[in-house]
C-alpha cells in the first residue's frame, strides 16, 4: 500500500472519511426534514389543492428558486455571516453545514412537489369522500402514496450533497475535499487526490445502492 | 332518503359560464337503487359529487339522511360522509396499502380502535368475496376484484347511502355483472340506498329501480325503470332503450325488409312484466288472415321483472294487417308501427 500510495497519510484519509461522511449524513438528515415541509408547503399551496392560496404558494416558490439558483460555491461565501453567527468558525465539518442544508433543501423540496403532484387526485378525491381530514390526508395518502419518489429523490439529493462537501472542503470544512485540494492538489500528492476520490466514489455507490433498493421494496405499484 | 331542491352548479372556465348542473329537483327513496344515466358531459359526475360534497352547489340544497349538507361545518360534514360512501370508476385504492390496509383505511379515519377494525375487515372480505386476497397489493388484483376493494372499502362505516360513479365502466360485461349482482346483493342485505351513475342503459337495466335521464344539465326524463322503459318520451331516452332493445344490425335489418316488401307492415312489441308470456302472436295468426314473420326478440330482466321486444313483419291484405294491429293495441303490449322512411 505505502508504496503504491507513498505521500497518503492513512489515519489522516480515514478521518477526513469521517468528517465527510458526518457532514453528509447531518446534511441529508436536515435536508429530508426542511425539504419535506417545504415541498408540502408549496404542493399544499398550489392549484386546486387543499390549502391553495396563490400569495403563500409564489413566496414559498420564490425562495425555492433563489436558494436553488446560486451555485454552491457562492452559497458557501453569501452565507459566511449566517454560519459565522450560528457556528462561530468558517473552519471544520459543522461549518459547512449550514451552506449544505440551505443549498440542498430547496433542491429537494422541487423533487418532494413532483412526487406529491404524481399522487392519483382520484385516491386524494376518496379520501375526502370518506371524511378525511387534511392532516390525515397528508399522513395517511399523500406522503405513503409518494414514499418511492421520495427516497429516490432523496437519494438523488444525497449524492449531490456527497460533491457539496467536497467544495465546501476546499474552503476549509474538512473532509475529504479538503484534503484532496489541500494534501493533494497544493502539495501536487496526486496519489492522496486520487484515494480520496476513490473514495468518495465508494460512498457515492453505496448511497445509490441503499437508495434503489429502499425505493424497489417499499414500492407496491 | 335524498332530496336535491333547485340544486346548480356553475363553473367559471375561460370560455365562460357553463352550467353543469341546472335545477335540479330529485328525491331519492331509503333502500331505492337509483340511476342517473346520461352522456359524458351530461353533468351527471358532477350532479353525483353533489351528494357528498365534493362539489359544492352553487345554489340549491342537498339534504342527504337529514343533513342539509350545504349548512355542515368542515368537522360535521367529514362526519356526515363517513355515512355516503363512494365508490370510483378507477376504484382510486391506495396501491401502497394490502387489501386489507385499504378496506381498514375508512375505519382508521373514522378512529375505530385496532382490534374492531380487523374483525370489521375481515368481515367485508368475506361480504364481497376477496377470502384469501387480504394481503395482496392492488397491483396484483384484477379490475373486478380491485372494485370488490372498493366496495369493502365503502361498506367499512355502514354508510346509509352508497353513491357510484361509473362503477363498472372500466370493467368488462362478465365483471360488470358480477359487480351489478354484488350491489343488488348489498342493498338488500343491507338495505342501502345507492344512487350510480353510468352511461350504460344495461346497468340501469340489471339492476335499477328507478332512474333519471340526464342531458345539459337538466334531468329530462325520470321514473320506475320499466315505465321508462316502456314510454320513453324524450329523444334521447328512445336512445337509451334502444342500446337494450335493439342492437344496430337489427336497424339495417328492418330497413332492407322494409324495401323489400313495402306493402308489409314492421311492429315493434313491447311485453312488460307478466304479459311476456302472453300468446298475442298466436292470437293473431289464428284470428287474422296475416302472415307474421318473427324477425327480432329479446326479453331481459329487470328489477321489477321481465322486459321483453319483439320485431315483426305483418303480411296480406291492407285492412287484416290494420286490424291485426288493432287487435294487439288492444292487448296488454304496446305495439308501434315501425316505418324508417
Amino acid at each position: 500500500m505505502n508504496n503504491l500510495f507513498p505521500n497518503v497519510d492513512w489515519a489522516q484519509m480515514w478521518a477526513s472519511t469521517g468528517e465527510t461522511l458526518y457532514m453528509t449524513a447531518i446534511a441529508v438528515l436536515a435536508t429530508f426534514i426542511i425539504g419535506l415541509f417545504l415541498g408540502l408547503a408549496l404542493f399544499l399551496t398550489g392549484k386546486g389543492n387543499l390549502w391553495e392560496n396563490k400569495f403563500f404558494n409564489f413566496v414559498i416558490a420564490a425562495i425555492v428558486n433563489i436558494f436553488r439558483s446560486i451555485p454552491f460555491i457562492i452559497l458557501i461565501i453569501l452565507l459566511i455571516p449566517l454560519t459565522l453567527f450560528l457556528v462561530g468558525s468558517m473552519l471544520g465539518a459543522n461549518a459547512a453545514l449550514p451552506a449544505l442544508i440551505i443549498g440542498a433543501a430547496p433542491f429537494y423540496a422541487r423533487m418532494v412537489e413532483i412526487a406529491l403532484r404524481e399522487v392519483d387526485k382520484g385516491v386524494i378525491e376518496a379520501a375526502k369522500s370518506m371524511g378525511s381530514s387534511n392532516s390525515q390526508i397528508i399522513f395517511k395518502v399523500l406522503i405513503p402514496e409518494s414514499l418511492p419518489a421520495l427516497i429516490s429523490g432523496i437519494t438523488v439529493t444525497s449524492i449531490a450533497l456527497v460533491g457539496y462537501t467536497a467544495m465546501a472542503g476546499v474552503v476549509g470544512a474538512g473532509g475529504l475535499g479538503n484534503l484532496a485540494f489541500l494534501e493533494g492538489f497544493q502539495r501536487t500528492q496526486n496519489d492522496v487526490t486520487f484515494v480520496a476520490t476513490v473514495i468518495i466514489l465508494i460512498i457515492v455507490f453505496i448511497i445509490q445502492l441503499i437508495g434503489d433498493n429502499v425505493t424497489r421494496t417499499i414500492d407496491k405499484r | 332518503m335524498i332530496t336535491l331542491d333547485a340544486v346548480k352548479k356553475i363553473f367559471q372556465t375561460k370560455d365562460g359560464a357553463v352550467n353543469a348542473v341546472d335545477h335540479v329537483d330529485l328525491s331519492i327513496e331509503q333502500g331505492e337503487i337509483f340511476g342517473i344515466i346520461g352522456y359524458s358531459g351530461a353533468g351527471k359526475s358532477t350532479l353525483i359529487r353533489m351528494l357528498n360534497m365534493l362539489e359544492r352547489p352553487t345554489s340549491g340544497d342537498v339534504t342527504v339522511a337529514g343533513k342539509n349538507l350545504s349548512q355542515l361545518s368542515n368537522r360535521e360534514l367529514r362526519k356526515a360522509r363517513q355515512e355516503i360512501s363512494m365508490i370510483f370508476q378507477h376504484f382510486n385504492l391506495l396501491w401502497s396499502r394490502t387489501v386489507k390496509e385499504n378496506i381498514a383505511f375508512p375505519l382508521e379515519i373514522a378512529g375505530v380502535p385496532k382490534e374492531e377494525r380487523q374483525k370489521r375487515v375481515d368481515e367485508l372480505i368475506k361480504l364481497v368475496g376477496l377470502e384469501g386476497r387480504g394481503e395482496s397489493y392492488p397491483s396484483q388484483l384484477s379490475g373486478g376484484q380491485k372494485q370488490r376493494v372498493g366496495i369493502a372499502r365503502a361498506l367499512a362505516n355502514n354508510p346509509k347511502v352508497l353513491l357510484c360513479d361509473e362503477a363498472t365502466s372500466a370493467l368488462d360485461p362478465k365483471t360488470t355483472d358480477s359487480i351489478l349482482n354484488l350491489l343488488v346483493e348489498i342493498n338488500q342485505k343491507l338495505d342501502l340506498t345507492i344512487v350510480l351513475i353510468t352511461h350504460e342503459m344495461h346497468v340501469i337495466r340489471k339492476i335499477c329501480h328507478r332512474v333519471a335521464v340526464m342531458e345539459d344539465g337538466r334531468i329530462v326524463e325520470q321514473g320506475p325503470v320499466l315505465d321508462v322503459f316502456r314510454h320513453p318520451k324524450e329523444f334521447i331516452t328512445k336512445d337509451f332503450v334502444k342500446q337494450i332493445t335493439e342492437p344496430e344490425e337489427t336497424t339495417d335489418m328492418i330497413k332492407q325488409l322494409a324495401s323489400e316488401k313495402p306493402q308489409s307492415k314492421i311492429v315493434q312489441l313491447t311485453f312488460v312484466g307478466g304479459n311476456a308470456e302472453q300468446p298475442v302472436i298466436t292470437d293473431v295468426i289464428r284470428k287474422f288472415d296475416v302472415q307474421v314473420n318473427i324477425l327480432q326478440g329479446k326479453v331481459s330482466q329487470t328489477q321489477n321483472g321481465p322486459y321483453g321486444t319483439l320485431f315483426i313483419q305483418l303480411e296480406g291484405a291492407d285492412q287484416e294487417v290494420d286490424e291485426a294491429v288493432t287487435y294487439m293495441n288492444g292487448q296488454k303490449v304496446e305495439v308501434e308501427v315501425i316505418s324508417y322512411e
